[in-house]
């Protein structure tokens, strides 16, 4: 057995290890190194604690862990790099439950303590967590019990609600925003509950509480995010990336677990951040999103005048032959065709001819934030010619043929002309701008928000019209 | 269909409606395809050329009449031709229906159905059938070779050992289709070229062009477009500001390209007898207006003037065909994309579809009646856009005023943020327990860490991001391990669980992390 000074010290190691490993993450090549940082951190986390003074059931322990390895290996090497919005998703679930669960325990942990104590004083030895909360002072353990609640609420909300998220990203819960008669009263009406419950909790009703209390958070996260629509997902993604780490935060203050918190913490910041930055690629505010659907327009879209021009693989191939400088803007749409690979085929192709191919990436293009440059870099597209939004949008007026591939809201110019869309202001990129455009779309509907875009009537913008992996594998020979 | 193309009749018009190239195009659609003989030799194709691909040469005009289904011609028909049509005749060419309305009631009364060239509407999807632009862009072209033949000096400017040539100055006046391509050889040929128009929106394409736009500050900026891509007469005031800026213009440049033209309207006189006055000797004033009476005063139509002060005034009206061969080509093929148009099933019977907007817009008689003019078409014209207005440029007073305004403010809400957070962590201080505060100033600096840390990741790296956080997260483990240990069975179960699930996550987050950063390559 380890002493406590080891467990503290793993624990000091473990949080820097964790920092730098997210710190990495500001450009691909160091993110190489970093991932291990990570690795070795948990690995030094887990040995340790697991190993420290007064923890026992190892019987139960290993196989878990190896059980557990085993799968997360499996996965890990078996999806797909379309799947992996809802890999992620899955994954939140699983740190939501563990929090329910572990929370539970502390407070069966609590009661057992209390009433060993109660019935012939503390004599008996009790084992890590009970151990510590035999030290508490009366004080100590109401909060205690406010956290215990914190944790299962936000556990709560976190797993049925990346459960959703999970259904809706892998296509088998209807990706529409949908809610049960009430809307947003039955979650208010779930919330002030739960609080209720809470406050009886607090005051020492039974264990039944806590129960009847996760039931309703189990409601309002499910609830929450069903009435969420599929594009607004890497806002949601990332929101309930941020819950995972709140959770364990919160679980962290239950078990007076510096490393915990300090994890957890970094995590929720980490989540938080990337929602932010998801609202604000969409113009969009955290709480309209969550709250689902879009906000009543302030009057009529402006008509759009010009028809939609079609064209054949031929048309476009002798643009691009033609073309010195090419842009490609991927959507979500290319994830869901699969034509990442074919995309990628065509770039290496239009590059060996010597051409100035470039990817343009809006922030939120596809269903994970970064989605697309994962895609791209599986299909071996190389990274240092997919750019940002902002990298490449001043780039526009000088290139002579943008690809649109399966994206509709993200170059949507009524976003910045027409005051009176829903869109109005969101940042997008100004493909329009370019000598000429084609959008690669399946057909002549519009986009998941249901609004028109005038991009495709516009004078220098041919529709091609088909699957986006068709359409290019098409392309392919006809370029040269 | 027998499509067939006559010699052209006018006096000088060397242009001929089908070429050989065009010729093959069109037998493709299922037409058979007779020329006159001779019809090309003016525009460099010769009856053997024609014989070659596939065309008929028919021996002399009457013959060509009786026999072709289809005539297509270049210029409007001479009342001699327009007897020749008969019912059920086709006629494509360039018509002019609202001058000619004499010729429009002869052909009504004929039988035959018009089509006019110049009355095909200006859609982007009949671009290609824009014989007009076409014809101005060859003009404009032909406006600047004829200028520089008639100019004693270079376009460019160069510095030899026998002495520094200035380059030409020259003014494009109209930035039509014409004018824009006057601009392009121009500035290819290394000339400094300045153009001016009535409608503000077309700066950008004159500066995309190569030139410099003479931008007239007036108040009540009108706009000078119209729907169609052309120009609307503009206010007195406005003319004279306009004429105003030319004044200032003349002495300087040395080659002036007039092209303004407003629909229906006699050409607007612009360049004055004074400006003449004012140029210096050896300047040319190329005017392609001439045949609408001249943007300049001086301009004779077809002719070339040289005026006292030896300025050059060079008022031809037939542009295009004093370079047959591309017109030919050009206009050959906007016939052929017609004909495309009206042989949807390429089986060589010509449907007359009167619904379509182009072919409705370019049909003025039809089954013994006068279509002119057509109803507006369905779909708007091009180039309509209101131009945006300027934004005001804030002066450095007013971005510092901005720029300090938005300091105080975000040091207001900062000071408030922390003021709040203060009092909230005093009160929290008040109640919590001294061991819960300790592990609270933990979470609080690693928050600060997180979003410092965070804000640096680069935004293609969000996905693995995420899945290396889902790894990390699964630190949760350590609750589970610290309770698995308990005396109690459901304690254990519970915690056995969340073991097992965490194990999953964390395992499984940093190996997909793993996996997605090795596809990262650089190139």
């Amino acid at each position: 057995m380890l002493g406590q000074g080891f467990v503290s010290a793993a624990a000091i190691a473990a949080s820097v290890l964790f920092i730098l490993s997210l710190g990495g993450l500001s450009n691909q090549e160091k993110a190489k190194r970093a991932v291990w940082y990570g690795i070795v951190g948990m690995a030094v986390a887990v040995f340790f604690t697991a190993f420290g003074p007064g923890i026992g059931g190892y019987w139960w322990m290993i196989p878990m862990m190896i059980i557990g390895a085993v799968i997360g290996w499996y996965v890990a090497n078996k999806v797909d790099m379309t799947e992996m919005p809802q890999l992620v998703a899955a994954l939140h679930s699983f740190v939501g439950l563990a929090a329910v669960f572990v929370a539970w325990n502390a407070d069966l942990e609590r009661r057992r303590v209390l009433a060993v104590q109660a019935v012939e004083g503390a004599t008996e030895q009790f084992s890590a967590f009970a151990a510590l909360v035999a030290t508490k002072a009366p004080d100590e353990l109401m909060f205690l019990q406010i956290e215990v609640v914190f944790a299962i609420f936000i556990g709560a909300v976190t797993f049925t609600g990346s459960v959703i998220a999970f259904g809706k990203l892998a296509g088998k819960v209807d990706g529409k925003s949908k809610q049960l008669p009430g809307g947003h009263l039955l979650n208010a009406g779930a919330a002030v509950l739960s609080l209720l419950l809470a406050i009886l909790y607090l005051n020492g009703a039974g264990f039944w509480t806590l129960l009847v209390l996760a039931a309703l958070a189990f409601f309002i996260g499910y609830h929450l995010i069903m009435g969420i629509g599929g594009a607004d997902m890497p806002v949601v993604v990332s929101m309930l990336n941020s819950y995972s780490g709140w959770a364990a935060a919160a679980v962290g203050f239950t078990l007076s677990n510096d490393l915990l918190i300090v994890t957890g913490a970094l995590v929720g910041s980490s989540g938080a951040i990337l929602s932010y930055i998801m609202c604000k690629a969409m113009n969009r505010n955290f709480i309209s999103v969550i709250l689902g659907g879009f906000g009543g327009t302030q009057g009529p879209a402006a008509d759009i005048e010009g028809e939609q021009v079609a064209i054949d693989a031929g048309g476009v191939a002798s643009a691009l032959n033609d073309a010195d400088s090419v842009i490609i803007v991927p959507g979500y749409g290319m994830a869901v065709a699969q034509a990442q690979n074919a995309v990628s085929e065509l770039t290496r192709k239009l590059r060996s001819a010597g051409k100035n191919v470039r990817f343009g990436i809006h922030p939120v293009a596809g269903r994970l934030p970064g989605h697309m440059n994962v895609l791209l870099a599986e299909a071996k597209v190389p990274y240092d010619i997919v750019l940002e939004m902002d990298e490449i949008n001043d780039d526009f007026p000088t290139t002579d043929v943008v690809i649109v591939i399966g994206s509709n809201d993200i170059v949507n110019p009524a976003a910045q002309e027409d005051p009176n869309s829903p869109i109005a202001g969101m940042p997008v990129l100004t493909v329009w701008e370019a000598k000429q455009v084609f959008v690669c779309k399946r057909g002549q509907g519009t986009g998941y928000s249901g609004i028109e875009n005038p991009l495709f009537f516009k004078e220098n913008t041919r529709m091609f019209y088909g699957d986006a992996r068709e359409s290019i594998d098409s392309l392919l020979p006809l370029v040269d | 269909m027998k499509i067939g193309a006559p010699k052209e009749s006018a006096r000088g018009e060397a242009r001929v409606a089908l070429t050989p190239e065009s010729a093959k195009q069109i037998q493709k659609l299922g037409h058979e395809c007779l020329v006159e003989t001779g019809a090309g030799v003016a525009a460099g194709f010769n009856d053997d050329v024609y014989r070659e691909a596939g065309v008929t040469v028919v021996d002399g005009a009457e013959a060509l009449w009786t026999q072709a289904e289809v005539v297509i011609k270049v210029r409007e028909p001479s009342e001699e031709e327009a007897r020749r049509l008969r019912d059920g005749q086709t006629l494509i060419a360039f018509f002019w229906p609202a001058q000619n309305e004499e010729m429009l009631e002869l052909c009504k009364a004929q039988g035959a159905t018009v089509i006019a060239m110049d009355m095909v509407p200006r859609i982007s999807r009949a671009q290609k059938m824009d014989a007009l632009s076409s014809m101005a862009n060859i003009a404009g072209y032909r406006a600047v070779i004829e200028a520089g033949n008639n100019f004693g000096r270079f376009f460019t400017g160069q510095v030899t050992a026998a002495g520094k040539v200035p380059p030409a100055k020259v003014l494009v006046i109209g930035a039509g289709v014409a004018g824009l391509s006057a601009i392009g050889t121009a500035t290819s040929l290394g000339a400094v070229v300045r153009a001016f128009d009535v409608r503000p929106e077309v700066a950008e394409q004159i500066e995309s062009m190569g030139a410099e736009f003479l931008f007239l500050e007036f108040e009540e900026s009108q706009d000078g477009s119209e729907s169609g891509g052309y120009a609307a007469p503009s206010s007195p005031e406005f003319r004279e500001k306009q004429l105003e800026c030319f004044r200032e213009q003349a002495p300087d440049v040395d080659i002036v390209i007039t092209t303004a033209l407003i629909p229906g309207k006699p050409a607007p006189k612009l360049w004055l007898e004074d400006m003449v006055e004012a140029m210096k000797p050896g300047s040319v004033i190329v005017d392609l207006a001439a045949e609408k009476g001249g943007n300049c005063d001086l301009t004779k139509p077809d002719e070339k003037v040289v005026t006292d002060n030896g300025v050059t005034v060079v008022g031809y009206t037939d542009f295009p065909s004093r370079m047959a061969t591309q017109s030919s080509l050009l206009y050959s093929t906007n016939i052929r994309h017609m004909l495309t148009d009206l042989t949807p099933e390429k089986d060589g019977e010509i449907v007359h579809d009167m619904e379509d907007d182009v072919i409705r817009g370019a049909t003025v008689t039809h089954q013994g009646e006068i279509t002119f003019p057509p109803p507006p078409p369905k779909v708007k014209a091009i180039g309509a856009s209101k131009p945006k207005p300027k934004e005001k440029e804030p002066t450095p007073e007013e971005k510092r005023a901005a720029e300090h305004a938005t300091f105080k403010a975000q040091t207001k809400r900062q000071v408030t943020l922390l003021a709040v957070g203060g009092a909230l962590m005093l009160l929290l201080g008040q109640v919590a327990p001294t061991s819960f505060m300790q592990h609270f100033i933990v979470f609080v600096l690693a928050c600060f860490v997180g979003f410092q840390v965070i804000w640096g990741v680069s935004h293609s790296l969000h996905t693995p991001l995420m899945a290396v956080t889902n790894a990390i997260s699964g630190i949760i483990i350590l609750g589970a391990v610290l309770q698995i240990g308990s005396g109690s069975v459901i304690v254990g179960v519970l915690a056995a669980i969340s073991v097992l699930i965490a194990s999953i996550n964390i395992v499984g987050g940093f190996l997909v992390t793993r996996r997605m950063l090795a596809m990262f390559q650089k190139s």
